[in-house]
């Protein structure tokens, strides 16, 4: 079987699992909408948003929904036993690994979809002036969170303290991500929309892709052979 | 390594003990004054913390793929020697920022991408500490990540307009600086290299002691 139709057939085993039981979307978003109540109280003052803040919000808000997701994903396979199956499978690690990213990627697509709109309402934050720029910040984010995020959840599922340890890798390793995607989409949101810095911000974040997705391939087989 | 190593430790008394004398003796700078002089301490210590993540990544690299356990121990030692480096030069750094920029810490390119890289060094020594059975494969994934933030780290001060002096500084140095400057370079190398094959010895003969035990039950 090639590379690529096993990866789409992990993605497809894990979306199925997903579609019949929705417990991670739905955990997720309500925890996103938990999270963007917590910020407002610390971000607006009087009434009124303070700079910036609106995309630190959406940020921080998908990256801990993220985490979340994370956790939930593999805790999946660790209660079913089936980690090891997945992983004795006739198929090289990299193509599971590439399956278990983009459900994850699909998974934070999904808490985009509810989370842009809102903050975009909630906090008064014109996010669709550049919907191309938007969505170039947000896929690029995404991808480069869900690259680091995937393979340390893969590695941490047979872990004692992984619920504790994740977010500490987490973080400072995807934080270049996180900033990227915060002064980018900043940028849009000022009064008047600084489109080269956003770019600039867009290519930084397009690099850190490539960083991360290389070392998360190069690093997947052998962190995950016993 | 026994024989050679209270002459190393010699050495390095001998490099720590001359170098409050150079620097006392370099000229001062001509708008910082005095406390430009922690220059002489929080390069030299920043560049063993960017080797040593080096080292760790390079060690974590040659453990994941080729199964060398050897290369293991000296990617611990060097994390733990990384994180070290880092405290001195994450304290020498504000100490300084506060007579020079007049704040502790400013949220710079610099300041930023040192701090998460010492963050993700602590999370490797916390990975090694309580993640469990299987956690020197995970920890040193986590070391690849690391040692791939140094370039960014060091050239985050010529990418973006930061308070923080650019990389020219060093080269540029007038020469009754550079000497002092150099000294201190080979000081903290020599202290790196004494403290990580310390650390190394300390972890092999863990590992001799882990295999005896073993060898006694069976």
């Amino acid at each position: 079987m090639s590379f690529f139709s096993t990866a789409l057939l992990v993605v497809r085993k894990d979306l199925l699992v997903e579609s019949r039981s929705r417990e991670v979307v739905y955990t997720a978003l309500l925890f996103a909408m938990s999270c963007m109540l917590v910020f407002a109280f610390g971000l607006v003052k009087e009434g009124q948003v303070v700079t910036d803040a609106a995309a630190a919000i959406l940020w921080i808000t998908i990256a801990f929904a993220g985490t979340l997701a994370l956790g939930r994903v593999f805790d999946r396979e660790r209660q079913n036993e089936t980690l090891r199956a997945l992983l004795l499978a006739p198929a090289s690690r990299a193509s599971i690994y590439v399956g278990k990213f983009l459900g994850v990627f699909a998974l934070l697509v999904m808490v985009e979809l509810v989370v842009v709109p809102l903050v975009a309402l909630m906090f008064g934050a014109r996010l669709f002036r550049h919907p191309w720029l938007m969505i170039g910040l947000l896929a690029a984010g995404s991808i480069g969170y869900a690259a680091v995020g995937t393979l340390f959840a893969a590695m941490l599922a047979r872990s004692r303290s992984r619920g504790a340890l994740l977010p500490v890798l987490l973080y400072p390793i995807t934080v270049p991500v996180i900033i990227g995607g915060v002064r980018g989409t900043a940028a849009l949101l000022g009064p008047e929309a600084d489109l080269a810095v956003a770019r600039a911000w867009l290519m930084m974040l397009v690099s850190f892709d490539a960083v991360f997705v290389t070392l998360s391939l190069w690093t997947f087989e052998p962190a995950m052979t016993d | 390594m026994q024989r050679t190593f209270p002459l190393l430790v010699l050495m390095c008394i001998a490099l720590f003990g001359y170098a409050p004398f150079l620097i006392a003796g370099a000229p001062y700078e001509s708008t910082m004054g005095l406390v430009q002089k922690i220059f002489y301490f929080h390069v030299p210590s920043a560049i063993a913390m960017f080797l040593s993540a080096f080292v760790c990544g390079i060690a974590s690299a040659i453990f994941l793929f080729q199964r060398k356990p050897g290369a293991d121990r000296v990617a611990v030692s060097a994390a733990e020697l990384t994180v070290l480096l880092g405290l001195i030069v994450l304290v020498t750094g504000p100490l300084w920022a506060r007579k020079a920029w007049g704040v502790w810490w400013q949220w710079d390119a610099r300041l930023t991408s040192s701090l998460v890289m010492w963050l993700v060094f602590q999370a490797y020594l916390l990975l090694r500490r309580f993640g469990g059975p299987g956690s020197d494969k995970l920890s040193a994934a986590v070391a690849l990540f690391g040692a791939a933030l140094v370039p960014f780290v060091y050239w985050s001060v010529n990418m973006w307009r930061t308070l923080h002096p650019t990389t020219n500084v060093v080269p540029s140095l007038p020469p009754p600086m550079m000497g002092p400057f150099l000294w201190c370079m080979v000081a903290f190398l020599a202290l790196y290299g004494v403290l990580l094959a310390v650390r190394v010895a300390l972890e092999e003969r863990r590992a001799r002691l882990d295999t005896l035990y073993l060898a006694l039950e069976d």
